[in-house]
């Protein structure tokens, strides 16, 4: 595909020409072709393993293509290194922060662009530098805070500072309001936007729709490592992009039935958590789930969730009050399980799964010692392998093959398979934790209706996610937590992104009117 | 009272011999383990360094020649360890404990070989070893009243390689703390993915790290053998690199911290020595096995209970891979 450039306008800031890149057997670019524009914001959107990211990667010279040509500003650079890709005016802000911790802003700024063998002289002169860029863009920082205790909205903002510093005209975002409230996700928007009239061109991959609608000029969607589309902004809508990132229609909204709320099934009175390092996780919370709900637990990452999570899944002892399950306390894991108390854990990779173990096997973790699984010690190999292709293709797990391993399977088709092992076992109560994180669209959909049927069949469901939209379209009730506290809680009819917002970053309703 | 006094300078003094080899080792690790390096190996490339040295200036008759050789040896044998933690992404421990139980044993079999002394390497000659220093007026101002003898007894008369110890904890602390290198050192053993995305090699930086620990860690080698002692035998670290490992631990991977670990690990020696077959009040005499055991039960009861948590470099240990 060529891209057509209007006679006597400037070349496009970076162009990609035939970029291919394979990882082993895994074609992650397959002859990739890219124009953007000079002093505009270009959207690349795709779901998760749609090869944005290897793709941005290689324009940033992190990987090498195996063939392809990059030119800038009209003329081709060979980019090796994330050296050469400074070099060449561009920078990248990375999904996870590249930044060290212990470090000042000052520091982590200067790594790499010291200006001389010893830190003095070019910190003085990086100091004004900084100072010059925070009021040109709005992107005010205490140079020397350390990062470690910075909140990620600021650490952001020192990554794009890292960038300009190095003289950035072509800025790459990775995902950026993965970590982000709603409000400092607009504030995020102002600065590109500010960016842009200064000439500078920015890239942002995302696989948020509205993010794409919101801020871009151009957009370009991935799908399974190729370029299926490129379009102006203003000529497109978040159904056709949708359509075009799945390769079929998707629903966006999940169509449900108002809720029957009927007897509590989970109560937690004053739950405490502190963690190994006396840290206050989780501080005096109350709630309940009823039977025939779905409440969501909204909040920027880290700020007591999956503490709370771990405390009433009984992984984790709280350090006072009670939760009760059914009116009866849970002592561990193991007794919750026993209790039927589902959970699908947050980080499916860590908690969820094992890394090395057969889909199968994965399959009854937990609940191999049930007697349909186990006889006098032994595991049923055969009998449990028949359970597993039944939910494998019940929840469309793919490959449908019990004897892969865990790792083998794509990151949606684990989460079903997890999902499948809890939901399948029949719980009163299920936890599930950001159920759809790293999943893509097509698997969102199905792990939703999924949701909202076992909602249905009468279950209490606490689903606790970072996605405001996710939250937004699944729960009946919205408890939003900051600070290891919950700031408010809405029902879902009356919450929208801007009041949850609010709540996320600690400003309760009261204080707000 | 006259009498402790003397005790106590002689204590001190050699306090500080005892802790130059620690000093140099623990400095040595420090620049490794800031990179991301775990280097269990610093007995085995100071035992190396000993035994090098010691070689060398027999047969040449010069303790510099001796001096060059052991950091050559140790040189060699970070980069050994480099060559299977860094560039085919080995577990540091095992590299480093490959190394430890390969010179422990090379050593004496070449030793035998080359010398024929039952696995020792004897040093005779003057010029073989470095000789202690007198430092300038250190006999006039002896009489100074306190200051003097401090001076003359305490400050003065080390070999050079004191005070290339000495030197080597400000001057880690200043290339740490102040230097471009120092920076990026710090920030390879914390998030090597940030190095690598400023546009650094990650793989160069940890081999400049081991460049100089091997470097250090061979003049501690041969302090050991050319310096303190005279000669080479079998086993002459005793486990010293890992005293300097856990001072490191003890302080934090900080340079003067560690420093002052190093003068407690090593004060605890000079006490051991000092104590042996001397009779205690109410105790009698401590079987000389128990005492010479002070030091290490010194060093588990700190790090077991005294240092709070040790927050290491958070990548240390773990091969730089880029995430895929």
């Amino acid at each position: 595909m060529s891209v057509s450039v209007t006679a006597g306008a400037l070349p496009p800031a970076v162009a990609l020409e035939g970029i291919d890149k394979s990882f082993g057997p895994v074609h992650a670019n397959k002859h990739i072709d890219l124009a953007v524009q000079p002093g505009t914001i270009h959207g690349i959107i795709g779901e998760n393993g749609a090869g944005k990211s290897t793709l941005m990667n290689i324009l940033y010279g992190f990987y090498q293509a195996d063939s392809g040509r990059i030119l800038v500003d009209g003329r081709e650079r060979v980019i090796q290194s994330p050296e050469d890709a400074i070099a060449a005016g561009i920078g990248m802000v990375h999904q996870h922060f590249m930044l060290v911790e212990p470090f000042t802003v000052l520091e982590n700024i200067l790594l790499g662009a010291e200006g001389g063998w010893t830190l003095q002289a070019g910190a003085a002169k990086a100091r004004e530098a900084l100072l010059r860029l925070e009021r040109d863009y709005s992107l005010e920082v205490d140079i020397d805070a350390r990062i470690a205790d910075l909140p990620v909205g600021i650490q952001q903002r020192v990554e794009i500072l890292k960038a300009l510093f190095r003289g950035a005209h072509v800025l790459i975002l990775d995902e950026p309001t993965g970590v982000l409230t709603p409000q400092e996700a607009d504030h995020l928007f102002r600065i590109l936007e500010s960016l842009k009239e200064q000439g500078r061109t920015v890239i942002v991959i995302t696989h948020k729709l509205r993010e794409i609608m919101a801020v871009t000029d151009n957009v370009s969607v991935m799908r399974g490592g190729e370029m299926v589309a490129h379009r102006p902004t203003a000529e497109t809508t978040t159904e056709e992009l949708a359509e075009l990132m799945v390769g079929r229609k998707v629903l966006l909204r999940v169509e449900k039935a108002p809720a029957r709320p009927q007897a509590p099934v989970l109560e937690v009175e004053h739950l405490e958590v502190v963690d190994e390092v006396g840290v206050r996780r989780v501080k005096d919370v109350s709630f309940e789930v009823r039977a025939g709900e779905i409440v969501g637990i909204a909040g920027v990452a880290g700020n007591g969730q999956s503490e709370l999570l771990e405390a009433l899944s009984g992984i984790r002892k709280a350090t006072s009050g009670r939760v009760l399950l059914h009116g009866q306390p849970i002592l561990d894991a193991a007794d919750a399980r026993a209790k039927k108390l589902g959970h699908v854990p947050e980080d499916r990779l860590r908690m969820g799964l094992v890394r090395g173990f057969q889909a199968y096997e994965n399959a009854i973790l937990g609940y191999h010692l049930l007697p349909a699984y186990t006889e006098h010690g032994f595991l049923k190999k055969r009998g449990i392998i028949g359970h597993c292709l039944d939910w494998m293709k019940n929840y469309d797990v793919r490959p449908v093959a019990p004897l892969l391993q865990g790792t083998s399977f794509s990151g949606g088709n684990q989460q079903k398979l997890v999902l499948a092992r809890e939901m399948e076992h029949d719980p009163d109560l299920l936890l599930v934790g950001q159920p759809t994180r790293g999943v893509d669209i097509g698997a969102i959909e199905f792990i939703h209706k999924r949701l909202i049927a076992m909602r249905d069949a009468g279950k209490a469901i606490l689903l606790v996610s970072v996605e405001l939209d996710e939250i937004l379209s699944l729960a009946d009730r919205i408890i939003v937590m900051f600070d290891g506290t919950i700031t408010g809680e809405l029902s879902g009819a009356e919450a929208d992104a801007r009041r949850i917002g609010m709540l996320m970053a600690g400003i309760r309703e009261e204080a707000a009117a | 009272m006259e009498d402790l006094w003397t005790q106590v300078l002689l204590l001190t003094a050699s306090t500080f011999r005892l802790a130059t080899p620690l000093m140099l080792a623990a400095m040595a690790g420090l620049f490794a383990e800031r990179s991301g390096i775990v280097d269990i190996g610093l007995e085995g490339k100071m035992l190396g360094a000993a035994f090098a040295a010691a070689a060398a200036a027999a047969m040449t008759g010069s303790a510099w020649v001796g001096l060059v050789t052991a950091m050559g040896v140790s040189f060699a044998l970070a980069m050994l360890h480099g060559f299977a933690c860094i560039t085919h992404k080995g577990d540091h421990v095992v590299s480093g404990v490959a190394i430890n139980i390969t010179v422990a044993g090379l050593g004496p079999v070449l030793a035998d070989a080359w010398f024929r002394q039952a696995g020792r390497v004897p040093i005779t000659g003057e010029s073989m070893r470095f000789r202690s220093i007198e430092l300038p007026f250190a006999q006039v101002l002896a009489d100074v009243p306190i200051l003097g003898p401090i001076y003359a007894n305490v400050i003065s008369g080390h070999n050079i390689l004191v005070y290339m110890a000495a030197l080597s904890v400000p001057l880690t602390a200043w290339v740490v703390y102040k230097t471009r290198f120092g920076l990026r050192l710090r920030a390879v053993g914390e998030n090597p993915s940030a190095v690598d995305t400023a546009g650094i090699s990650v793989t160069a930086m940890r081999f400049r790290a081991l460049m100089i620990t091997g470097l250090l860690c061979g003049i501690a080698g041969a302090y050991l053998s050319i310096a303190q002692g005279a000669g080479f035998t079998r086993d002459m670290s005793a486990g010293k690199g890992f005293l300097a490992l856990a001072a490191l631990i003890f302080g934090k991977w900080r340079p003067v911290p560690v420093l002052f670990a190093c003068l407690l690990f090593a004060f605890a020696d000079a006490i051991q020595a000092r104590l042996q077959g001397v009779e205690l009040p109410l105790i009698g005499e401590v079987p000389t096995q128990a005492i010479q055991a002070l030091p290490y039960l010194l060093t588990i009861l700190l790090l077991a209970g005294f240092v709070g948590r040790a927050v290491a470099p958070k990548a240390i240990g773990q091969p730089y891979v880029k995430e895929r």
